[in-house]
């Protein structure tokens, strides 16, 4: 646990993770954000919350008041 | 051999230099800060001087070693010279160098590549239904996979099943302890798993039969030495993740209660954690108050990637819905978006006008959306590609502390300290 280990103990781990990190693979913005932006664009058609729900076909619209017969 | 399964009863070792190997042989009459408890005295499993011994353990297996021995193979991981103040300059370097190798790929920004992208129209986003029932604060939810249930869970130990499209309580639960922080639906339905301040997470297998009582059939799984802050199902309702004030983050097997993996690498409370979509694979993102979000591969326990880039306690993360990124919410009022290929932050969503900290964030089903639930009580609504806010959600009556999407998108649930949730579509 972190609260046991020294200060030491904790740079040292610390350093070990960050020269691991520094050889990882990264791919420009450039190439990722558009991956990003296309991703959304392909799917954004299928999402509820963004392109609205006909009234009829949501679950949470309210029914109308009631009827007494 | 650095060996970090030593553990350690009852001693005072001094921290940075070297100790002069005499000063186990203190005058009787002195306590000096290599006095320690000694629970044996004989020959050193080490050594083999006769010596008061220190009961250790190496690779789980239980040893006698004196405490020179102990010290020795304490520091055997490191040079001669290798003082704190080396280590933490090394560790600078590296950060700098990590700051450099990441900011070369920093060639454009997302809201540049989203100027082509659609503006989104406007928003029209209403409570829908309000679920009452809690008498306390509300401090987590989940959906299930059928889209309408919902568990939740509050301060007052209660843990209830909702059915949100008729505001039902189909199950409640009363949890032995206050604080019920962490709450999860199993993907099959059948399950929640919940704990809190008892440092536990328990799963309640849910029953047909309204009348019975879930409390008896509720399966201790998990047990951290600190309170439990969050936790989630893996694909099955076999396994369950956990994160936890101590400090890790644990993958435990329900049915046997077994600790299959642990997570350490965070330096201070871990707050939240969220599982990568099935398609990308066994991987995990976690947040903490050591302002770090990190990136974790399930099997071998590595942490992958790491970010600092928030001022303050992550208290939420959630996955990109194409797995490629993440986005999290914090006490310094911003939520940030993390791309994991380029591996740094791309966005930051925030306005001066919001000063109080993010509880929770969640992605719309498209990830065009990202919503986030806030301390000052309301849920803004962020445009996740071109960094700006597209409305604000009032209704709430204290901080909204938890908040999630439905699977199929058509919702969203937020639960708040003023004892309720509210659904909004």
């Amino acid at each position: 646990m972190a609260r046991d280990m020294s200060d030491k103990e904790l740079l040292k781990m610390e350093l070990e993770q960050l020269q691991k990190e520094v050889k990882n693979e990264r791919m420009p913005i450039s190439t990722t954000a558009k991956e990003l932006a296309d991703w959304v664009e392909a799917h954004v058609g299928e999402d509820p919350l963004v392109k609205g729900v006909p009234e009829d076909k949501n679950p949470y619209k309210e029914k109308g008041g009631c009827v007494i017969t | 051999m650095s060996e970090r399964g030593v553990t350690l009863l009852s001693a005072c070792i001094s921290n940075g230099s070297f100790s002069c190997p005499q000063h186990w042989a203190c005058p009787p009459a002195e306590m000096c800060d290599q006095t320690f408890l000694a629970i044996t005295f004989g020959p050193c499993d080490c050594c083999s001087d006769t010596k008061p011994l220190m009961n250790i353990y190496l690779k789980n297996e239980p040893v006698n070693y004196c405490s020179l021995c102990v010290e020795r193979m304490a520091c055997q991981g490191l040079q001669p010279n290798e003082t704190l103040a080396t280590l933490k300059m090394e560790s600078e370097t590296l950060k700098t160098k990590l700051e450099e190798e990441r900011a070369k790929l920093h060639d454009v920004e997302l809201h540049q590549v989203a100027e082509r992208v659609e503006a989104l129209g406007q928003f029209v986003m209403k409570t829908r239904r309000t679920l009452k029932g809690h008498g306390n604060k509300v401090l987590c939810m989940d959906w299930c996979k059928d889209k309408r249930r919902i568990v939740s869970s509050s301060q007052d130990g209660k843990v209830i099943v909702w059915d949100a499209f008729t505001t039902n309580k189909e199950h409640a639960v009363t949890m032995p302890c206050t604080w019920v922080m962490a709450c999860a639906y199993a993907p099959s339905g059948c399950a929640v798993a919940c704990g809190g301040l008892d440092n536990k997470c328990s799963v309640y297998p849910l029953s047909l039969d309204k009348n019975e009582n879930l409390a008896a059939k509720k399966k201790s799984v998990a047990m951290h030495t600190n309170y439990l802050s969050a936790c989630s199902f893996t694909n099955s309702d076999m396994q369950i993740l956990t994160s936890s004030g101590d400090g890790t983050c644990a993958l435990w097997d329900v049915e046997s209660g077994q600790l299959l993996q642990s997570f350490h690498g965070h330096s201070a409370d871990v707050l939240c954690l969220d599982l990568a979509p099935s398609e990308t694979g066994n991987t995990f993102v976690s947040g903490g108050c050591d302002k770090k979000a990190n990136v974790w591969d399930m099997r071998s326990g590595q942490c992958i990637q790491s970010f600092e880039t928030h001022e303050s306690d992550i208290n939420s993360v959630r996955y990109y819905p194409s797995g490629d990124a993440f986005a999290s919410g914090s006490d310094d009022a911003t939520c940030r978006l993390y791309d994991l290929r380029a591996d740094r932050e791309v966005a930051i969503y925030s306005k001066e006008s919001i000063i109080f900290g993010a509880s929770s964030v969640d992605f719309s089903l498209s990830g065009r959306l990202l919503f986030g639930g806030y301390n000052d009580y309301t849920i803004n609504v962020w445009d996740v590609l071109k960094g700006t806010r597209v409305s604000i959600l009032f209704g709430h009556e204290n901080r909204v502390s938890t908040l999630r999407v439905s699977p199929d998108g058509t919702a969203f649930c937020s639960g708040s300290w003023d004892h309720t949730l509210r659904i909004w579509a």
